[in-house]
């Protein structure tokens, strides 16, 4: 019996579990990327290089694209900790792919603030412009949408995020269906930052 | 009040150390070298700051928590995970005004003799950790950070660590758990940080709000200070105003200011004349009120007598369209998928919750499925490491409590119809 007596423990998976992705091709950190992660190592102690595991992970994402088992080995290596201890990062935090995703991954924030001002419309204008369901890539391999929580800056709801990095802001269904074709000409350019990026 | 933290924010090239020079940047560190360690936390304490992270602890006090004799490095970590649905202040603070958070880090880490601070941003700030990047090596070009600062031999490094997308590493010990490289998962206390903390070593986490309060105190003085706002609820305190409002943003006033004032005066009222329903005061965490309960002070002690808690100050305002059994499922979906798993009943118990609303909102539920929720909800609080736990119990108590109406109407007519602001149809994917 679980502890609630009326409710059965859950049988999906949950963050805290760890989930190993395939080996996928081999991988080697790039000489400018083993600089930049080492200069990232020297702001903790000598003995705490495991602090910059996240920073590796951003460093394989952007150099590869997602994360595969190969390359959490190799992080393992250049950071002198098991394998485990990177497995346990990946799987925990949502910003990291673990599959191959679409060169423009939209996340539309789906929290409350943005909920309230119309971003259930937004994720459902671009899945149907896109003919995509949330959490899948379009079969040219261009976008990928996903749903987000708060991102904070609910002043400015809807808004979304593009590929971990790249904001923009009071969105509904027509601008976004537009924002996506602009993507599609234009790349990341097409997207305004954040409201404070520009100068009010 | 006049605005103190956010008066230049509109203002081209605010984020900048000239410009920030132009406007008094870096006078209360130059007062604040010239003081002792001890004397530095008398004035926060004199002060009367309290922590505008979410608990509203008196600063100084947490400072003076940190063991001076200890032989272990001294930590500041920085909270700028800034992961609270309805919250974006420490956002528009450290994208308008870094230079006074850089000012307040290096004013924290003499007071608690550390030599090294670590912001923690959450991953999704990216754009703002590049701003903060680019002006922190024009402080430190200037000599207002790393060593030998100003000449006063005091010497304090800076670095931006960045997260990659989890709430829970905003609980202070999840945070420094991140910082280690692993999960942000809660550590039992205590120890508090203060003893143990980063690396085992004693550690002050503050918000980034907090520590932009710290060089005013010494820029102009802890009474000046000490004279905004009521009594126990001092300083400038900023509030995010979101949801269904004319004017959404950050509005900063002293804590006299009523909920209904931020709400109509500050933020333009509801659009299309329509009327009030509830509003979320502190961040979605906190209980909700109805709308005859709107008069109250927005400070820490006005809102926790009014039945919530200023928390983060998120402030998100639902008019009468709105549902209240699809806002528990809405926050409730967002708890499910932050719950970091460490704490069976927060693991478990926010999935039942989701579940259970979720039917309770599509108007498959049935009575007994109400006093469930109660029952799920009230096994979660109180009962896990961390505060996350009893994070998750407003949303569905305070809801339940004050809009019962809505949750029967949904469970013996059916899902009213649905405003023009939410999809017609269910979207059903991953999350
Ligand atoms: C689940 C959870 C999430 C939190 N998220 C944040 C956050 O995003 N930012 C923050 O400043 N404090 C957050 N806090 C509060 C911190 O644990 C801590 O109290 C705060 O950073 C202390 O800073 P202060 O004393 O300056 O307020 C959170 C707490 C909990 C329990
Ligand atoms: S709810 Fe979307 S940014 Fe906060």
């Amino acid at each position: 019996m679980s502890f609630h007596p009326q409710m059965p423990y859950g049988e999906g998976w949950h963050r805290s579990q760890r989930r190993v992705p395939p080996d996928g091709p081999p991988f080697a950190f790039t000489p400018e990327n083993l600089a930049r992660l080492e200069d990232i190592c020297s702001h903790y102690p000598p003995e705490q290089r495991k602090s910059a595991i996240i920073a590796a992970l951003y460093l394989v994402q952007e150099q590869q694209g997602y994360i595969t088992g190969n390359a959490m080995q190799h992080v393992a290596g250049v950071i002198g900790c098991a394998p485990a201890q990177v497995e346990d990062v990946v799987s925990y935090y949502v910003m990291f792919f673990t599959r191959p995703v679409g060169t423009y991954v939209v996340q539309v924030c789906r929290t409350l603030s943005c909920a309230l001002r119309g971003a259930e419309r937004v994720t459902e204008a671009l899945c149907r412009h896109l003919h995509v369901s949330p959490g899948e890539t379009t079969p040219d391999g261009m976008f990928t949408v996903v749903e987000f929580e708060c991102l904070g800056a609910c002043d400015r709801a809807p808004v979304i995020m593009v590929n971990n990095e790249h904001w923009h802001e009071c969105q509904d269904p027509d601008k976004v269906t537009e924002l996506v074709d602009a993507l599609r000409s234009d790349g990341v350019a097409a997207l305004s930052g954040c409201h404070l990026v520009k100068e009010r | 009040m006049d605005p103190v933290l956010t008066k230049h924010i509109g203002e081209p090239n605010a984020q900048t150390l000239d410009f920030s020079l132009q406007h008094g940047a870096y006078a209360g560190l130059r007062k604040a070298l010239g003081m002792a360690p001890d004397e530095i936390i008398d004035w926060v304490k004199k002060s009367g700051l309290r922590g505008r992270g979410g608990a509203g602890f008196p600063t100084g006090m947490k400072w003076g928590f940190v063991p001076k004799d200890s032989p272990k490095a001294k930590y500041l970590c920085v909270n700028a995970d800034e992961s609270e649905p309805g919250t974006f202040k420490d956002h528009v603070l450290m994208e308008r005004n870094p230079h006074l958070f850089f000012e307040g880090c290096v004013i924290a880490c003499r007071a608690i003799r550390a030599k090294v601070c670590y912001i923690y941003i959450r991953g999704e700030f990216y754009h703002l950790q590049r701003v903060l990047e680019t002006e922190l090596a024009r402080a430190y070009e200037a000599g207002f950070v790393g060593a030998n600062i100003l000449g006063s031999g005091e010497h304090v490094d800076i670095y931006i660590h960045r997260g990659a997308g989890a709430y829970e590493a905003g609980e202070e010990t999840a945070l420094i758990e991140s910082l280690e490289g692993k999960r942000a998962q809660p550590r039992l206390k205590p120890p508090f940080p203060a003893v143990v903390g980063l690396y085992g070593c004693p550690t002050v986490v503050n918000n980034v709000e907090t520590l932009c309060n710290v060089p005013l105190i010494f820029d102009r003085g802890w009474e000046w200070y000490a004279g905004i706002g009521p009594d126990k609820n001092t300083g400038p305190k900023l509030y995010c105003v979101s949801g269904h409002v004319n004017r959404p943003g950050v509005y900063e006033a002293d804590m006299s200011v009523t909920l209904r004032q931020l709400i109509y005066d500050y933020a333009g009222g509801i659009p299309g004349g329509r009327q009030l329903k509830a509003v979320i005061p502190g961040g979605s965490s906190t209980n909700v009120l109805p709308a005859d309960k709107i008069d109250v002070a927005a400070s820490f002690d006005g809102l926790v007598q009014a039945g919530s808690m200023l928390g983060s100050a998120g402030i998100i305002v639902m008019d009468e369209t709105t549902s209240m059994v699809w806002v528990a499922k809405n926050l409730l979906h967002f708890y499910e998928h932050e719950s970091c798993g460490k704490c069976t009943p927060c693991r478990e118990g926010t999935d039942w919750l989701y579940k259970i609303l979720s039917k309770v909102e599509r108007g498959e539920g049935e009575l007994r499925d109400l006093g469930l929720l109660f029952s799920v909800a009230d096994n979660i609080g109180g009962k896990t490491l961390c505060p996350f736990g009893d994070a998750v119990v407003p949303p569905v108590a305070s809801t339940l409590q004050h809009f019962r109406e809505d949750y029967e109407t949904h469970v013996r007519v059916g899902r009213p119809p649905l405003p023009p602001w939410r999809a017609q149809e269910e979207l059903i994917g991953a999350h």
